[in-house]
């Protein structure tokens, strides 16, 4: 018993060991600890952002230094605070508080004092940073802004929220990424792949060389510069056209599907939200719900197309045999739904389809409608036709283009109507309306430049696209390069087309051609509502142009809508037309119509529902 | 001599099985101390280079030892014991301070610690007495005696302070036991360790109303023939619920917090989460921290030199007392177990030399050296591994510490050479 006592006490505590041993390196031991181990740290190198070029390679967006000024609170030591301060330009509140917040997030590590300091007060304060130990500056990039336009288009970079930081484990806390626009879309060819050094820290977090000899590290690959296929000249000048006036501008190259100009207004300009007024300046933004700068309306507005749309019926109607374009319809300064008459501004008389177009005449196409309607059996048959032509111009659906927003706009079916009205309970003549591009159908103006640039092509377009060209090899999606037919066969274009043409030559925009360049256009005049503290009153109409020129051989194709600005012809069509000329000629020659559109503003327009007083709308003088 | 020379019929298990210890020892002081710039294994100004030196002045000692006469040892015991005891005084005048401890001298190029030194001469001191031919450790004089040799190490070294130091002489009365100091002294520690720890998680009511359940179901299932009688039995209840009583009053006011705060965190007895965190951070960082590096390195371990936190110095002391983590860390469960076997076999083997012993005096030192090492072995290892309260004492072979090795194998090397010679001793 005693020669036993110490042998069999050394026994057990061996299996007492081995037992808690056991728990702790088998049981308690998982593989991914090495994720959450204090003692690596990754280190992470990133690679400069890519530059974006606009179509003939003149620089957007590049990127800028900025200066963070860091501070370790333990390496302090006493200073002249006010002269640092004045030099910081904080005051002396400012400085305690954020060193306050140091101190309490670690003594050890670096904080950020003062974020992002200009050059010019990074110059200042680095000939005497030396005086002040314990702080330090660290260079960083930022986005750099070669224009004041395009800020919806180009969208910015923020932190990524917590939400991108559970779902892609490529982002760490902190990083920035795209959030919007092209910075959104293009983020992974833009931002390359950050390189990862991996620290070996201490318990005080102190560096003490590289974790396994660099053996996981990897280096970064720069982002790609792209290019795309906005005209940087020709979105300034929209952007300078569109002052002061709420809506959205589309040019799109029909022959390639390139987007040339997506303007929205209000907008701003992109430097706003770089640097350290970046969050006030957002906030502004953001929160302005009236005139609401960063709601793109050139992509998200969905307003009733207008008359515009009278071009579709017109072809729709061809091609489904209805008419010819000799066929005629009587105005009688309107047309008859039963027993009332909707009115119409064209002046009357007998409309053939040319003058139908150009006088933007409803009765004539009303009767259009009908015809098309009556050619089926069942109005059901007939709306199932309408539908798949109006829709294989891109309406009524996503167009699929490589923006990180969009609208899908509306062409309604047989089913809308079912719910709407209940089953057969409604025909042609409920929905007459839609004729005239008012009633239950929308598009963005995306869509009707797109509409546009398929008739301009007589019968085809190309998804609408933002990209050109990525980094050196330059392929983008193929989707960018196939044609998208219509239902429309290509000969059914041309007496639309004339119609279009002769809009300028006898029709509605008739005071807006341009010297030896034939255009073909159509204006657009659409009556709107809206709900004010539960109050429904009607505002002046939606100015909507849509054309393309040249007709013999299209290079662009615009479609501006301007929120409350009257007659199609008014501001749509004056600055589709001054965007026309400055587009195919380089210049514009009637100073006289670009200094009314850059001085004209619609703000009265905009502050009338919210005045209190009651107020007329479409009013004759401008 | 018997002409096989010095190292004749020593074990050479036991060297083997030593040197494999203070080996794989060095092995984890290279990695805990390796920093980027250093690159010879022998430069003195790295702990890993002073390990190594330190280990060729044991060798030096232990060829010293094997040279000298055993006999010597045995009669020159008392006048050790007297060195060691004056060194420990000494240190109450002439002691170097390190880490809050006077328990050093300085000698220049090495800090000598006597408490390391009078561990082995106390050891020895024990055994002469003990196998003395007047000595009966069956009188209480004797056993007082015994007592005095024991606890007068451990009076002075407790001030220094060095409570883990003093702890281990406590560790010789298993060679009492050995010798026929009665068990149930060990008994009775037994009972006060629980007692003391129930106390604290339970409260004295529910200890006394444990206890008399217990003397009711002892006395419900006794053999019939077995009388025990009843005045005694009471009288143990009472003492034990005294003492139960007199648990609180000396944990609340006898204690400091930081004492508390071990009890605290050892036996579980902080409810409060947040509290029991606080305490985790700072009274249990150490073990906190060595807890997660064992943790760290699973059954393989992250390999030699690999190991993150040891590398990041996350385990304060892992060099001299958290030595075992690192070798949790780097070599997994599979190198602790190798770690945890090579001991206990050591330490078995050991057992086996010391019963072979014909002179009492052999035996008796052999079982104070096992039990000296077995007791830094539990309570290093116990600690590191989380299962008892922080103390701090080495790890033997293993520690980072010049006193440490040499002194351990000297204390070692000393039976050895006794067990060599064991064949003498009958003549």
């Amino acid at each position: 018993m005693k020669k036993l006592l110490l042998s069999s006490i050394i026994v057990i505590i061996g299996f007492t060991f081995i037992g808690r041993l056991s728990y702790l390196q088998l049981f308690r031991f998982s593989p991914d600890q090495i994720l959450e181990d204090p003692a690596i740290k990754k280190i992470y190198d990133y690679p400069e952002r890519g530059y974006i070029y606009d179509r003939d390679g003149k620089l957007m967006v590049g990127n800028q230094p900025a200066y963070d000024v860091m501070v370790i609170p333990r390496e302090v030591k006493p200073l002249d605070t006010l002269e640092f301060c004045s030099l910081l330009g904080i005051d002396k509140a400012t400085f305690v508080s954020k060193m306050n917040v140091a101190r309490h997030y670690s003594p050890r590590l670096p904080s950020v004092l003062v974020p992002q300091l200009s050059k010019e007060d990074y110059a200042k304060l680095q000939e005497k940073m030396r005086h002040f130990t314990g702080f330090y500056i660290q260079k960083r990039s930022l986005r750099y802004y070669n224009t004041h336009s395009a800020a919806n288009v180009l969208g910015y970079i923020s932190e990524v929220n917590e939400w991108e930081l559970k779902n892609n484990p490529y982002y760490v806390a902190g990083e920035l990424k795209g959030h919007t626009g092209i910075e959104k879309q293009y983020e992974e060819e833009l931002r390359g792949r950050k390189g990862v050094k991996h620290i070996q820290k201490d318990r005080f977090n102190r560096d003490i060389g590289p974790y396994k000899e660099g053996k996981l590290d990897t280096l970064p690959k720069p982002g790609n510069e792209i290019q795309i296929t906005l005209d940087k000249e020709l979105q300034e000048y929209g952007e300078k056209l569109m002052h002061g006036k709420r809506g959205g501008i589309v040019a799109i190259e029909p022959k390639s599907g390139e987007i040339l100009a997506l303007i929205s207004g209000p907008t701003y300009d992109p430097a706003l939200l770089v640097g350290r007024e970046r969050s006030k300046n957002y906030s502004k933004l953001h929160y302005d719900s009236i005139a609401k700068p960063t709601w793109d309306r050139s992509i998200l507005a969905q307003p009733s197309p207008g008359s515009p749309f009278k071009t579709l019926n017109a072809l729709i109607a061809l091609q489904e045999g209805v008419v010819t374009p000799e066929t005629t319809f009587r105005c009688y300064h309107g047309f008859y739904v039963g027993n009332t008459l909707r009115g119409c501004h064209c002046g009357g008389g007998v409309r053939d389809m040319n003058s139908g177009i150009y006088q933007s005449c409803n009765a004539y196409f009303a009767g259009v409608f009908r015809k098309i309607y009556d050619k089926y059996p069942t109005t059901d048959q007939g709306m199932d036709a309408w539908e798949k032509h109006m829709k294989s111009f891109g309406l009524g659906g996503y167009l699929g283009t490589d923006l990180p927003t969009g609208a899908p706009g509306r062409i309604p079916d047989k089913g809308y109507y079912d719910k709407w009205y209940g089953d057969g309970r409604w025909a042609a003549s409920t929905i007459i309306s839609n004729s005239i591009g008012q009633g239950e159908v929308a598009a963005t103006p995306l869509q009707l430049a797109n509409m546009t640039a398929a008739i301009a092509n007589r019968g085809y377009f190309y998804t609408p696209h933002i990209i050109k060209k990525i980094g050196g090899s330059g392929a983008i999606d193929p989707k960018y390069t196939e044609p998208n037919y219509t239902t429309i066969d290509r000969k059914h274009f041309d007496p639309v087309i004339e119609g279009m043409a002769n809009v300028y030559e006898y029709g509605t925009a008739r005071w807006l051609k341009i010297p030896g360049v034939d255009i073909a256009g159509k204006t657009g005049t659409v009556e709107n509502f809206v709900r004010i503290d539960g109050e429904r009153m009607q505002l002046t109409d939606h100015s909507v142009f849509v054309c393309f020129a040249p007709v013999e051989n299209p290079q662009i194709a615009i479609a501006v809508y301007i929120e409350n600005g009257y007659f199609g012809a008014r501001y749509a069509g004056h600055i589709a037309s001054l965007l026309i000329e400055k587009y195919i000629k380089g210049e514009i020659s009637r100073t006289d119509l670009e200094k009314k559109m850059l001085e004209k503003t619609l703000e009265h327009e905009y502050a009338k529902p919210y005045s209190g007083e009651p107020f007329k709308i479409n009013q004759r003088e401008w | 001599m018997s002409g096989k020379g010095p190292f004749g019929r020593i074990d050479w298990i036991s060297v083997i099985l030593y040197l494999l210890l203070v080996f794989i020892g060095w092995i984890n002081i290279y990695s805990t101390s390796l920093t980027e710039t250093d690159s010879s294994i022998f430069d003195f100004s790295t702990l890993y280079g002073k390990q190594l030196f330190f280990f060729g002045i044991a060798v030096l000692g232990i060829i010293l030892v094997l040279f000298v006469e055993s006999s010597f040892f045995e009669r020159f015991s008392s006048i050790f014991y007297m060195v060691s005891i004056v060194l420990l005084l000494g240190l109450f005048v002439f002691g170097k301070t390190i880490a809050g401890a006077t328990s050093w001298y300085d000698l220049g190029f090495f800090n000598l610690q006597p408490s390391e030194l009078a561990k082995m001469t106390t050891a020895l001191a024990l055994a002469k007495f003990l196998s003395d031919i007047q000595t009966d450790i069956r009188t209480r004089k004797h056993q007082m005696y015994a007592l005095v040799i024991i606890l007068l190490p451990a009076l002075l070294i407790l001030p220094q302070p060095d409570p883990g130091s003093s702890l281990i002489y406590f560790s010789l009365f298993f060679v009492l036991f050995r010798e026929g100091f009665p068990l149930y002294y060990l008994g009775i520690l037994l009972v006060t360790v629980v007692l003391f720890a129930t106390t604290l998680m339970f409260g004295t009511v529910w200890v006394t109303i444990g206890l008399v359940i217990l003397a009711l179901l002892i006395y419900t299932f006794k053999r019939a023939s077995v009388k025990i009688p009843v005045l005694p039995v009471v009288g143990v209840i009472i003492v034990s619920i005294l003492f139960s009583l007199s648990v609180n009053l000396v944990y609340e006011h006898v204690f400091e917090q930081r004492h508390r705060d071990r009890f605290a965190l050892w036996l579980s007895l902080e409810k409060d989460e947040k509290k029991l965190e606080e305490i985790r951070k700072t009274i249990g960082y150490n073990t906190y921290q060595s807890e997660k590096a064992i943790e760290s390195g699973g059954f393989f371990g992250k390999g030699f030199l690999e190991g993150t936190r040891t590398k990041g110095d996350f385990v304060p002391e892992q060099h001299t007392d958290y030595i075992f983590s690192s070798v949790g860390e780097e070599w997994g469960f599979l190198g602790t177990v190798t770690v945890i076997l090579l001991f206990s076999i050591f330490f078995l083997r050991l057992i086996h030399l010391a019963e072979r012993q014909k002179s009492d005096f052999s035996r008796m030192y052999g079982y104070g050296v096992i039990s000296i090492l077995v007791f830094h072995y539990f309570i290093n290892i116990g600690m590191v591994i989380g299962l008892l309260p922080t103390i701090g004492v080495p790890l033997p072979f293993f520690s980072y510490g010049g006193s440490g090795l040499i002194f351990f194998s000297m204390l070692l090397f000393i039976f050895l050479k006794l067990d060599s010679n064991r064949l003498k001793d009958g003549i």
